[in-house]
């Protein structure tokens, strides 16, 4: 009991963040039925790209407050990432939303090969520190702390997902896309730019992403041309989790999968008599995803399909 | 009127069959005179990866089951013929012990990590498949403690070469007073079994098994109202092209010498996928080029190196580095204007061809 | 007449509605067995569910004696149940001779050995599919389009290539979802020519469809389903007479 908050705060904070870019995928998925692969490493450009900006201005002005420091590389990486979603979709995914099944996540896996190696050409193989420009402070509750980095991510995430509720279900924007994901044809059949809203999911989706990339980043104190990989594979599983095409699901999935990694490290030594470690973390994402597909595929909140012959 | 019987169809045949295989005979002396030892080795490498990319194409090519985690099958093929054959467990049983048993192992394995896939639509079955695929990675690396049964992230090696009697792979040999090396032995070996493999995959493609794979891929509950059994079918994809993986990895095992968890990440995985999508999905000619170009070239690359230091004086960009973002770029470019691969077979082309227009 | 096909109560649901009501009916060994109602009746519900494809809630379906509710697709296949689908599903990259070809996977056996090693039985059981998928071909007039793609057959052309693919599998029953379906008047009369023809070889018909000319002229005996419910069964004579009948397609209830 005594890890048990702990890991209870550590899970939820992950867990914001991997539903923040779960709903980047669960939202380009309930349109097109496409895995955008490559989200994940949109995730690391926002970390990347911030840093850059980050690591630049705290050394050139170490008197700038760290909440400044902060925000001018959240408006750096945020529009950058929308551009690369933009670009990506554009380019990548577009020409090829009437190919067979396999040419569009074919692609997807290339373009994350591509930005990944980008990023590595770019800022090199090493971990890139995130400079101590942030409030360190830690407060004590019920004899687990919660840091200020950590209150913050939670904070920003739950703004955040309630903006981009109200978005979809009070804006024309909104309404528009949830049309598209029911129906392509029906809804261009209804007016709507069906190519806009596509865009408009990718830009939204990156947005996200940016910002879940510089709070891991901050999270973690780093942020590595790989990082995007497995994060973006443990958002996807969460997206699945919680019902992929589901808005809700995601979130939900997202902290599910957050508690599930904190509470499985924390007490796989125990449950394992010692024989697993804590370093099997990754693998609990893997497992939850395949036990999801396998036994439950519509997920938590997702609706049962049945294909009709 | 001359009565000479016309031999003029069978005739050219025959002759490239027999100019083919000998030029096949000499390629490691005509490689090791005109480009060095080390591109031997790498034809050593290249024969593995064909084998690789025909296993795959089973799954993927035939069936139609994108599987992003077919290295598994890669390093357990590999795994077995190091605990068998290496000082780890003590044990070192013969080659042609060991690689069959690899190989049926993997098979084995391909259809225990099949069954929970069958009923998976295209992503989600490729997605899994992945989370199979980095799972086997990372058991793999953390398998030391508390009984070391893979070395962690060491690794295995001082694997045995590939021996029959006194008689080593790794030692050179003299016929008729030409020396055979290690690598250009290893080279007729790896041929040899390459040939077999696509010999079985030619055979398998053209049968009724074959038929049935490609009516699962089109089709699958059509397949299945025309009475096929969609569930065993798609295992036996698996479980041959785990086979073929699995025999690969046991030959990367004895040629190497040394193996560890590195060797077998998801970028092994995407770039045999790679092999079988820019050569030509489902077509063994095909295959066999994708893997040959995508295991020759990265090598070409590195002679832009040495460009570079003549060119500019220093190298800006390291060409290992440069492989997979042009692997990455490949990808995208071929999906995009040359989606049946660059030697795709006709059906192939027509299916990309109207779904374009 | 012998019942070749026997369905009792069957009932299926989904989620809340109930698309199949204790339906029972049998059709005759030998007889066009037609399956008529308005759209949404649950027509194709009801051949989904005994090709295997859905699973029946309540109720028994069998196949001589052979029972089929519970089965996966390729065992009523191979029971003898073969079926078309209402939107047509060809593997649209073989030729037809493969399509045709694959029709005769649930009667062959050979496997990867036999494959690979092209041992004497295997070529034999090659050699006979080639030649029975041929005269299938030929007889449904597709014999030039042997090595044509199925997708770029004709319309006409691929509703009978699926017809000769079904045959392959030698069926005692043949299920038909809307055969006629985006036909001409000529093509609905060569249809309808074939599948006399069938039955004259002893093969037993069973079909949903829609027009209602092409049923009443060529069917021995209806089963007239609406929402989920069967309303009436027997010759064409009787059902089209039946005032329920008469209510279901044109909404009066009087007469």
């Amino acid at each position: 009991m005594d890890i048990f908050l702990q890991q209870l705060i550590n899970g939820l904070v992950l867990g914001s963040v991997y539903a923040l870019v779960a709903l980047g995928y669960t939202m380009v998925y309930g349109i097109l039925e496409l895995i955008n692969f490559a989200h994940g490493e949109i995730t690391m450009m926002g970390a990347m790209v911030s840093l850059a900006v980050i690591g630049a201005l705290a050394l050139a002005a170490p008197g700038l407050p760290g909440v400044l420091i902060l925000g001018a590389g959240l408006a750096v990486a945020i529009p950058v990432c929308m551009a690369l979603g933009l670009l990506i979709e554009r380019v990548a995914y577009r020409p090829l939303r009437h190919a067979p099944r396999l040419a569009p996540l074919i692609t997807a896996i290339g373009v994350s090969i591509i930005l990944q190696n980008i990023a590595m050409l770019i800022w090199g193989k090493q971990y890139i520190p995130f400079p101590a420009i942030l409030p360190q402070g830690r407060h004590e509750i019920l004899g687990a702390s919660i840091s200020d980095t950590q209150i913050a991510i939670l904070v920003l995430a739950v703004l955040i997902m309630l903006a981009l509720i109200l978005v979809v279900q009070k804006t024309r924007l909104g309404r528009a896309m949830r049309a598209t994901a029911q129906s392509r044809q029906v809804a261009s059949l209804m007016g709507v730019d069906v190519n806009r809203v596509i865009a408009s999911t990718f830009v939204i989706g990156s947005a996200l992403a940016a910002v879940a990339g510089v709070m891991v980043s901050a999270y973690y104190g780093l942020a590595h041309y790989y990082m995007g990989f497995l994060l973006g594979l443990k958002a996807f599983s969460a997206a699945v989790l919680g019902g992929i095409g589901n808005l809700g699901g995601a979130m939900l999935g997202g902290l599910l999968l957050g508690l599930i990694e904190s509470f499985g490290a924390g007490y796989i030594g125990d449950l394992t008599g010692g024989f697993l470690g804590s370093h099997y973390q990754d693998v609990f994402a893997f497992f939850v995803l395949i036990a999801v597909l396998v036994f439950r595929p519509q997920g938590l909140l997702g609706a049962r399909v049945v294909e009709r012959a | 009127m001359s009565s000479v019987p016309s031999l003029n169809k069978a005739q050219p045949r025959w002759l490239v069959f027999g100019l083919l295989a000998l030029g096949l005979a000499l390629l490691p002396f005509l490689v090791d005179a005109g480009l060095g030892r080390s591109w031997v080795r790498l034809l050593d490498l290249a024969l593995l990866y064909v084998m690789l990319a025909l296993g795959l194409n089973i799954v993927v090519g035939y069936a139609g089951l994108l599987d992003l985690g077919y290295v598994a099958f890669y390093a357990l093929g590999a795994y077995v013929y190091a605990w068998l054959a290496s000082p780890h467990f003590g044990l070192h049983l013969p080659f042609w012990v060991i690689l069959p048993l690899g190989a049926m192992l993997a098979g084995m394995f391909g259809v225990l990590l099949g069954t929970p896939t069958l009923r998976l639509r295209g992503d989600y079955l490729a997605i899994v498949t992945l989370g199979f695929g980095e799972i086997i990675r990372i058991f793999l690396n953390n398998l030391n403690a508390p009984v070391n049964i893979t070395n962690g992230p060491q690794g295995i090696n001082l694997i045995d070469p590939v021996r029959l009697g006194s008689f080593s792979l790794s030692q050179p040999h003299e016929v008729f007073g030409y020396t055979f090396t290690g690598v250009h032995l290893t080279y007729y070996l790896f041929l040899l079994l390459t040939l077999a493999v696509i010999f079985i995959s030619m055979r398998l493609e053209n049968s009724r098994i074959g038929r049935a794979w490609v009516a699962i891929r089109e089709d699958e509950i059509a397949a299945a109202a025309t009475g096929i059994n969609t569930r065993n079918l798609k295992l036996l994809a698996f479980a041959m092209g785990a086979t073929f993986g699995g025999l690969a990895g046991g030959l990367f095992a004895s040629f190497q010498g040394f193996i560890s968890p590195e060797s077998f990440n998801l970028m092994e995985s995407i770039m045999i996928l790679c092999m079988i999508v820019l050569g030509g999905m489902g077509h063994i000619p095909g295959v066999i080029f994708g893997a040959l170009l995508l295991t020759l070239l990265p090598e070409v690359l590195r002679y832009t190196g040495d460009w570079q230091r003549n060119l500019f004086g220093q190298i800006y960009v390291d060409p290992a580095d440069l492989r997979m973002l042009l692997f990455g770029l490949a990808l995208v470019a071929v999906m995009l204007y040359r989606p049946a691969g660059m030697i795709p077979s006709a059906r192939r082309r027509q299916e990309f061809a109207d779904a374009k227009g | 007449m012998r019942a070749l096909l026997t369905v009792s109560g069957v009932s299926k649901a989904f989620g809340g509605l109930q698309a199949l009501s204790d339906i029972s009916l049998q059709v005759h060994r030998g007889e066009i067995f037609g399956l008529i109602g308005p759209n949404g009746a649950g027509k194709t519900t009801l051949f989904n569910a005994f090709t295997g494809l859905y699973t029946i809630d309540r109720g028994e379906i069998h196949l001589n004696d052979t029972r089929l509710d519970g089965r996966k697709p390729h065992q009523v296949l191979q029971a003898g149940l073969a079926r078309t689908f209402q939107n047509i599903r060809l593997f649209a990259e073989m030729t037809a001779l493969e399509n045709v070809l694959v029709g005769r996977h649930a009667r062959t056996a050979s496997g990867v050995v036999g494959a690979v090693l092209r041992l004497p039985a295997t070529r034999r059981e090659e050699a006979d599919s080639r030649e029975r998928a041929h005269a299938l071909l030929h007889r449904m007039g597709l014999a030039k389009h042997a090595h044509r793609l199925a997708k770029n057959l004709p319309y006409g052309d691929q509703r009978r290539l699926e017809i000769a693919r079904a045959l392959a599998t030698e069926p005692s029953l043949l299920a038909l979802d809307e055969p006629a379906a985006g036909m001409n008047k000529a093509e609905r009369t060569a249809l309808r020519e074939l599948l006399l023809q069938l039955q004259a070889d002893g093969l037993t018909l069973l079909l949903i469809e829609h027009d209602v000319k092409l049923v009443m002229g060529l069917c021995t005996r209806l089963a007239v389903l609406d929402y989920g419910v069967k309303i009436a069964e027997g010759t064409p004579d009787v059902v089209s007479r039946d005032p329920r009948v008469i209510a279901a397609y044109l909404g009066d209830e009087a007469l």
